[in-house]
């Protein structure tokens, strides 16, 4: 950490800790659980990063590790099954949880590459949702597409967090107290992500995405390396999960379909692959513009026009794409590009590699 | 220089087809310590096949190999790497957005240890490691003459820079065997005098070179023996002079029938 950017450090520091009571003074009462989302879906992104930005792994199946947090926490900390097992149990199972799905999704996709890739793990994302979409009979697990309710709220001993407590003289409800846990938790998943980054296995997930073949070659045991990816990744997918289901109370199929996946893939991929500040800009970025278009859209419609033209919930979907393909022409490498993908991209390139792909040395 | 009863990579009756094609058939061969061994032959003879076969990316389909006395016919390509088998590519290879120095750092991989908990806590142990690697590293690039900040990406080098950190980063895995896949193509005189040089320090540091080359004069300059292959057989075998006037050598050069 350099030296001169200790203030600024400060700075942010205060700025997310006051955050939500800025929020409820300046915009209403409504931001703060957006800012929550936001934390849910920065943690869900930067483990994806993982999965696509480090090790070039195209997952498009990457929601289901959410799932299997979520409903992890569900099922044994509701009245489904009359099970209340503490917070601090379930979370950490559901991340190890998600870990093991993470392998065992990952295992049969090792030898695949590129698009073959991505539509195994789309088809993998699938059958995890449709799973907990019929799980309901001949048993009762996961109660269908009704989803489970009345999950216990995140808990440690006699303070709950489901709802309002005064703390320092402040009144903090339960989307603030929430965010803070969220916080925390992000902290610790961009921590995680940083040093493996910089790390041999990160070296290693980097070598991989660069080029399998070389990477095999120079003694690089590639089934493993890929898995502890997927593995890693999965892992920040169920802790996400996990809160979320604590956070919300109620879990339910819908929230896991491939346009979750994809979401999570934007952001990583709008905001800049491989680097952790722009995957947490992305992540930002698609949770707050919906939520800005959502609530300006329709006002602005109505003053312009003196009528609702476009349905607002359309409209998002529309300058979603449009945002999207702005970005994709304009910085290819994303919003806050690593450096090296930068560099990559910057038009001094001194040599060519179109014939390193060439021929057999590719093909096995 | 014979060491045939010790040899460090011995083939014995190697054969690879991709459909129809043989690219190599009953190739046997023995490469001793120490040698700098040449293995040339017209294009698609199937020099690069042998490699891939014997740094396991290719499967054989017949005959096997052994590598300092064991027998690894059926393994992964890392398998090799750890038993001290590197290679380089003829169509560079290089980790290209990735510095030269993590580009070496890379080869370091499978002589070192240090995994999650260690990249996590970066405890003692993982921090020492990492800096020896460090070390090695810019060591290593010194040691190829690679003279460039080590931030510079591997794909921003020259391309005699590209050939020679490929070089670097084989030799990163601490091989006994470095084999090289046409490391002088589209090098000009001056860079493939600098890496023959280079090649007879590391020869003389102890490693033995298995050297694919298209330059004459570079492998007769260098090699203490060569096989010459053609349609994946073995047409001749010996030192570089007597090879150079072998019949059956020249007829493959020149496309015609042997005399
Ligand atoms: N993966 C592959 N699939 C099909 N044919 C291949 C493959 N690899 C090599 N070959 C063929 O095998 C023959 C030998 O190729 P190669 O070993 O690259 O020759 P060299 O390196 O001597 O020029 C060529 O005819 C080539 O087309
Ligand atoms: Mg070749």
């Amino acid at each position: 950490m350099n030296l001169k950017h200790k203030p600024l450090l400060a700075a942010l520091a205060i700025a997310l800790l006051l955050l939500p009571f800025a929020t409820d003074a300046m915009l209403g009462r409504g931001w703060v659980r957006i800012a929550d989302f936001a934390l849910l879906y920065i943690m869900l992104a930067l483990g994806l990063n993982i999965v696509v930005g480090y090790a070039g792994l195209l997952d498009l199946g990457y929601v289901a590790f959410f799932a299997v947090g979520a409903y992890n926490y569900a099922l044994l900390s509701s009245p489904q099954f009359g099970l209340h097992w503490p917070f601090w149990v379930v979370l950490p199972l559901g991340a190890l949880l998600a870990c093991c799905f993470g392998v065992l999704l990952g295992a049969p996709t090792l030898k695949l590459r590129g698009d073959y890739l991505a539509i195994v793990t789309l088809g993998f994302g699938e059958i995890i949702r449709i799973f907990l979409n019929n799980l309901n009979a001949p048993v009762n697990i996961t109660n269908g597409p009704q989803g489970i309710s009345m999950i216990d709220p995140i808990r440690a001993g006699e303070f709950s967090m489901g709802g309002e407590h005064q703390l320092f003289g402040l009144a903090f409800p339960a989307t603030h107290l929430h965010y803070y846990l969220f916080l925390l938790f992000t902290l610790l998943v961009i921590f995680v992500s940083r040093r493996l980054e910089g790390s041999r296995i990160g070296r290693a997930w980097m070598a991989i995405r660069e080029d399998e073949v070389a990477a095999e070659a120079m003694g690089l045991n590639t089934r493993n390396i890929k898995l502890l990816a997927f593995a890693m990744g999965a892992t920040f997918g169920g802790l996400s999960g996990g809160l979320f289901a604590g956070f919300q109370g109620f879990v339910s199929p819908e929230s896991f379909s491939l346009m979750e996946s994809i979401m999570i893939l934007c952001m990583v991929v709008l905001g800049g692959m491989g680097n952790i500040g722009g995957v947490i800009l992305g992540g930002v970025l698609l949770v707050l513009l919906p939520e800005a278009l959502r609530n300006g859209a329709g006002p602005m419609q109505q003053a312009l026009f003196g009528k609702t033209l476009v349905d607002p919930e359309s409209l998002r979907m529309l300058m979603f794409g449009l945002a999207l393909i702005a970005v994709m022409l304009l910085r290819p490498a994303g919003l806050w590009p690593s450096t090296q993908r930068r560099r990559e991209l910057s038009p001094d390139e001194m040599i060519s590699h179109q014939e390193q792909d060439t021929v057999y040395d590719n093909s096995k | 220089m014979t060491t045939a009863n010790n040899p460090l990579l011995e083939l014995a009756g190697v054969g690879k087809r991709f459909g129809g094609l043989a690219a190599l058939s009953a190739v046997s061969l023995h490469i001793g310590r120490g040698e700098i061994y040449g293995l040339i032959g017209p294009n698609g003879a199937g020099k690069t096949t042998l490699f891939n076969v014997v740094t396991g990316l290719y499967q054989l389909d017949e005959g096997n190999f052994t590598f300092d006395g064991v027998a690894y016919s059926r393994c992964k390509p890392h398998v090799l790497a750890e038993a001290g088998i590197a290679r380089t590519f003829q169509n560079i290879r290089l980790f290209a957005n990735m510095t030269a120095l993590e580009n070496i750092m890379v080869g370091c991989h499978v002589r070192t240890r240090s995994g999650i908990w260690g990249a996590l806590t970066r405890n003692a142990a993982a921090r020492a490691e990492e800096r020896a690697i460090a070390q090695r590293a810019r060591e290593l690039l010194r040691y190829v003459g690679i003279d460039r900040p080590h931030e510079t990406l591997a794909k921003h080098l020259s391309y005699g820079e590209q050939r020679r950190l490929e070089i670097a980063r084989a030799l990163a895995t601490e091989p006994k065997l470095l084999a090289l896949d046409e490391p002088a193509a589209g090098m000009n005189a001056t860079e493939t005098g600098s890496l023959k040089t280079l090649l007879q320090t590391i020869r003389a540091s102890g490693i033995t070179v298995l050297l694919i080359e298209h330059d004459v004069k570079l492998i007769m300059g260098l090699c203490d023996r060569v096989t010459v292959l053609d349609y994946g057989r073995k047409i001749a075998e010996g030192v570089p002079e007597q090879v150079r006037r072998d019949p059956a050598v020249i007829a493959a050069y020149l496309g015609g029938e042997a005399a």
